[in-house]
């Protein structure tokens, strides 16, 4: 799998694809079915969206990386447990400084037109990541490289400024094929179209706003997958989807709550498809521009937590199928620091924060300073029915405790530019998705508020900035997990944003198909080793 | 006659310079840019390689400069490449999108006329009778039912419960592997549900306009005389009425030339028709210029040849406008 770059705004409803990942909750409601691992079937899923290129590199939507994210392999990749293991590279050495990472790539893997892999390549999609010319969003970080050499065939050596933590995970950026695409314009290269990896699926065709195919890699280093081909239809319709689904169209898909809680449960589906559900890598917040002067009283933001209710709007908005955020971190990771002291929910505890800050119940039951009522707009984007409901819950909750809460929809790019990047918001309900590696200098720290950058809300804390610096400092997991810790408790304190909630990945895959491993990492993680037995198959 | 036409011609081509420079502005106008939704909320993204995307699409330039280059693009019939991260020639992804949007249209257009033109005329002719009340209620149910709600019905029924149809996309898997008779066959099979229900939703608007111009005729003189002199009442109709009433509809027909290159967004979203509709909108969304032009551009063009063509068709059958009298 392509690894996930880091918060890129999570837009659509979650799907069923390689960002699933988290603390491993199976539920297999159907009987296991037996049957030795065949070779044969297809699986067949189903996108919203379709891919735009199949260049990684200059890919920015999900799709267009689920689908290369099958043709293609990085030096490192995240295991089921979300821990960094080799990918085409087999083993790498970090120098006792933190400055260089040296990789050994694995001999003898081959291109999906035969020829050899080496380091070439690695160097090659370095250079092109870096290369003012090319038109992509991912060469920040190897912006931090100072040296990048192929030592030799099948070693390859990057050298940093300073330490880096983030720059191993980075190097799971798809590996592309020097042999092809060296000397040429990348952006009118016919392997966005037609692409050639070194990964487990070789790709086939690409039907264009229909479907993209792809076959087996039968000489893949890490064994021939056992689903022959794997077909991506893009049907942009969720209903049209879950129809397919039922009708057989597809074998795979991510539920909404809904369906997976109401409309699922008979039966006839229960025998055709396993249920899975855990925990998605994102979380939906309550974002305050700190910038105004409402919002810069702590105890403001406190008492607004604690007025709202987040087990209420799991129910309401996903039906339960989600957890509680107390923090920018998923639950189960190690980053992640359980039990932090963010304000619970008790409106009596809100209202009397709201009294100390110097607001007076008015007579029409809206709390009042210095004559202003207290009254803010949430805004959010158009097309995301979960927040506009979670918004609606908020504003009710709001109002009990005197808050006159307005909402306002707004399209995405209108959003963006006018409100957003200006800074004129009050509130903002958004998400973020959450990324395997923990750093998160561009969303908190200080420098990062200038206009188009992340950390719109305007916060500034000295502590977060000087914890942030040092975790991605260093390459020791137990360092960079108390500086991590460090913040939560501070956002807890401080709540820039109130912490709302991290749904569920909800993905039903048709009961045929076995070795299915749920784990921390989602579904996904172990596709070439899904298989359907001999007598079940079915294309 | 030929004086006419080319006054017409002539006329088209600063028609169509004011329609681009219009909506070239409007799109411009319209807040965010096509590198912003590309990089927008992303964090590994620096002001500086911001600036350099927008110089690789040439956004840094002042917007007359912009509009002038794209206008000597499209000079050369060059729409340009699409702004979206493939790059892709504006015209490769038109093309691969207008055949199936064009069948599509071209046989709901022709079962929309074939349909609704016997609908009103019976409509017409047994006024106020039980029958025209029951098609009135027919194709204003068809009219009012919103299509996604009908849409996702049928799918449900005639897919899911009943498995006769397939209920998205345009071929089944394996479609390679069938003979020619199974690939038609099947391809039919993938047009039924959304041709139908199209269909039935534009019935309304067509049917009712030509009932009205049927009426109108049937309550002349001539018909009178028609009738007084002892014709029957089929002749009168199909013969003597139903030419003129039928000229309206010559109007239509040429407004529903833009039309066929058109799509609608829910219903191709629906059905997973790769047609126009998406195309354009997606390319709205993500503020792809040149994609959007490209679309608009041609739709304008089809848009004023209907007319023109409608308006000749007029010319033709009524001596009237032809000689610039009455």
């Amino acid at each position: 799998m392509t690894l996930r770059r880091l918060f890129t705004l999570l837009l659509v409803a979650l799907q069923l694809s390689a960002c699933g990942q988290g603390a491993s909750e199976q539920k297999p409601l159907s009987r296991p079915k037996g049957g030795a691992p065949a070779y044969g079937d297809a699986l067949i899923t189903g996108s919203i969206g379709e891919p735009n290129t199949l260049i990684p590199l200059l890919a920015s939507d999900t799709s267009s990386h689920e689908v290369a994210g099958l043709v293609y392999n990085g030096l490192v990749r995240y295991d089921k447990n979300l821990k960094l293991e080799g990918d085409l590279a087999r083993s790498w050495e970090v120098s006792r400084d933190g400055l260089t990472i040296t990789f050994h790539l694995r001999p003898g893997v081959k291109w999906h037109d035969g020829k050899d892999f080496t380091s070439n390549d690695v160097l090659y999609t370095y250079r092109v990541t870096v290369d003012p010319k090319t038109p992509t969003a991912y060469s920040e970080d190897f912006k931090q490289v100072k040296k990048a050499e192929a030592l030799d065939r099948y070693t390859f050596r990057v050298t940093y400024e300073k330490p880096f933590a983030p720059a191993l995970a980075s190097w799971g950026i798809a590996i592309l094929p020097a042999h092809l695409l060296e000397g040429k314009d990348i952006t009118k290269s016919p392997l966005a179209r037609s692409p050639i990896g070194t990964g487990p699926y070789i790709f086939k065709e690409w039907v264009p706003g229909q479907k993209l195919s792809l076959e087996a890699n039968p000489a893949y280093w890490e064994g021939r997958p056992y689903l022959d081909r794997f077909v991506y239809r893009i049907i942009p319709d969720n209903s049209t989807m879950y129809m397919e689904l039922k009708a057989g169209g597809i074998d795979t898909m991510g539920l909404s709550p809904v369906q997976y809680q109401r409309q699922t449960n008979t039966p006839e589906f229960l025998a055709r498809f396993n249920k899975y559900r855990y925990p998605a890598s994102a979380y939906t917040y309550l974002g305050y521009n700190l910038r105004l002067p409402l919002f810069k009283d702590r105890r403001v933001r406190q008492a607004i937590s604690h007025a709202i209710n987040k087990e209420e709007i799991i129910q309401g908005v996903l039906l339960g199928m989600g957890q509680i955020a107390h923090g920018p971190y998923k639950p189960g990771t190690w980053a992640y620091k359980p039990q932090v002291a963010d304000p619970e929910y008790d409106p009596a505890k809100a209202q009397q924060l709201l009294k100390e800050a110097g607001f007076v119940m008015g007579s029409d039951g809206i709390l009042v300073k210095d004559g202003k009522p207290f009254s803010f707009t949430i805004m959010t984007n158009q097309g995301n029915d979960q927040r506009m409901k979670c918004a609606q819950i908020i504003q009710r909750r709001l109002k009990r405790v005197g808050i006159d809460v307005k909402i306002r929809v707004m399209e995405w790019a209108s959003f963006l530019t006018n409100f957003i990047d200006k800074g004129k918001f009050e509130a903002v309900l958004l998400g973020w998705t959450i990324g395997q590696d923990p750093d998160l200098y561009d969303v908190w720290h200080s420098s990062k508020t200038e206009p188009k950058e992340l950390n719109f809300i305007g916060f500034k804390n000295a502590e977060v900035d000087r914890l942030l610096i040092e975790g991605r400092g260093t390459f020791d997991q137990e360092k960079r997990k108390r500086c991590y810790w460090g913040i939560q408790d501070i956002l807890a304190q401080e709540q820039p944003y109130t912490f709302l909630y991290v749904p569920d990945a909800l993905p039903a895959v048709a009961s045929r198909f076995q070795g299915i491993e749920p784990a921390p990492a989602g579904i996904m993680h172990n596709l070439i080793k899904w298989y359907v037995p001999k007598a079940e198959q079915k294309n | 006659m030929v004086n006419y036409l080319i006054k017409r011609i002539i006329m088209l081509f600063p028609l169509l310079l004011g329609i681009t420079l219009i909506t070239f502005t409007v799109i411009h106008l319209a807040p965010g840019e096509p590198v912003e939704m590309q990089t927008a909320m992303s964090p590994k993204v620096s002001a500086a390689s911001r600036a350099r995307l927008r110089e690789f699409y040439g956004l840094d330039k002042p917007l007359h400069v912009q509009y002038l280059r794209w206008l000597g693009h499209l000079a050369h019939l060059d729409f340009g490449r699409s702004f979206a991260p493939d790059n892709r020639p504006v015209t490769d992804k038109i093309v691969e999108r207008i055949p199936i949007t064009l069948k599509l249209n071209v046989i709901a257009l022709i079962l929309e006329f074939g349909l609704a033109i016997p609908i009103g005329i019976l409509a017409a002719v047994h006024r106020d009778s039980l029958l025209d009340r029951g098609i009135s209620v027919f194709v204003f149910v068809g009219f009012a039912v919103p299509t996604f709600w009908l849409a996702l019905l049928c799918m449900y029924i005639f897919g899911v419960k009943y498995s006769l149809l397939p209920i998205s996309g345009l071929h089944s898997l394996g479609y390679e592997r069938l003979s020619a008779f199974g690939r038609f066959w099947d391809f039919t099979k993938h047009l039924i549900l959304p041709i139908s229900i199209a269909t039935f939703g534009s019935l309304a608007g067509l049917s009712r306009y030509m009932r009205s111009t049927m009426l109108e005729v049937l309550s002349q003189d001539y018909i009178t005389t028609a009738r007084a002199k002892g014709l029957r009442e089929r002749v009168v109709i199909y013969k003597h009425a139903l030419k003129n009433a039928l000229l309206p509809v010559i109007t239509l027909l040429g407004f529903s030339l833009p039309g066929l290159i058109g799509g609608s967004v829910i219903f191709e979203t629906i059905f997973a028709i790769p047609g126009m509709g998406q195309l354009f909108y997606q390319g709205v969304m993500a503020r792809d210029y040149p994609l959007v032009m490209g679309i608009l551009v041609i739709g304008a063009c089809l848009t004023l040849v209907g007319n023109l063509l409608a308006d000749v068709c007029y010319a033709v059958a009524d001596p009237r406008i032809r000689h610039g009298r009455g």
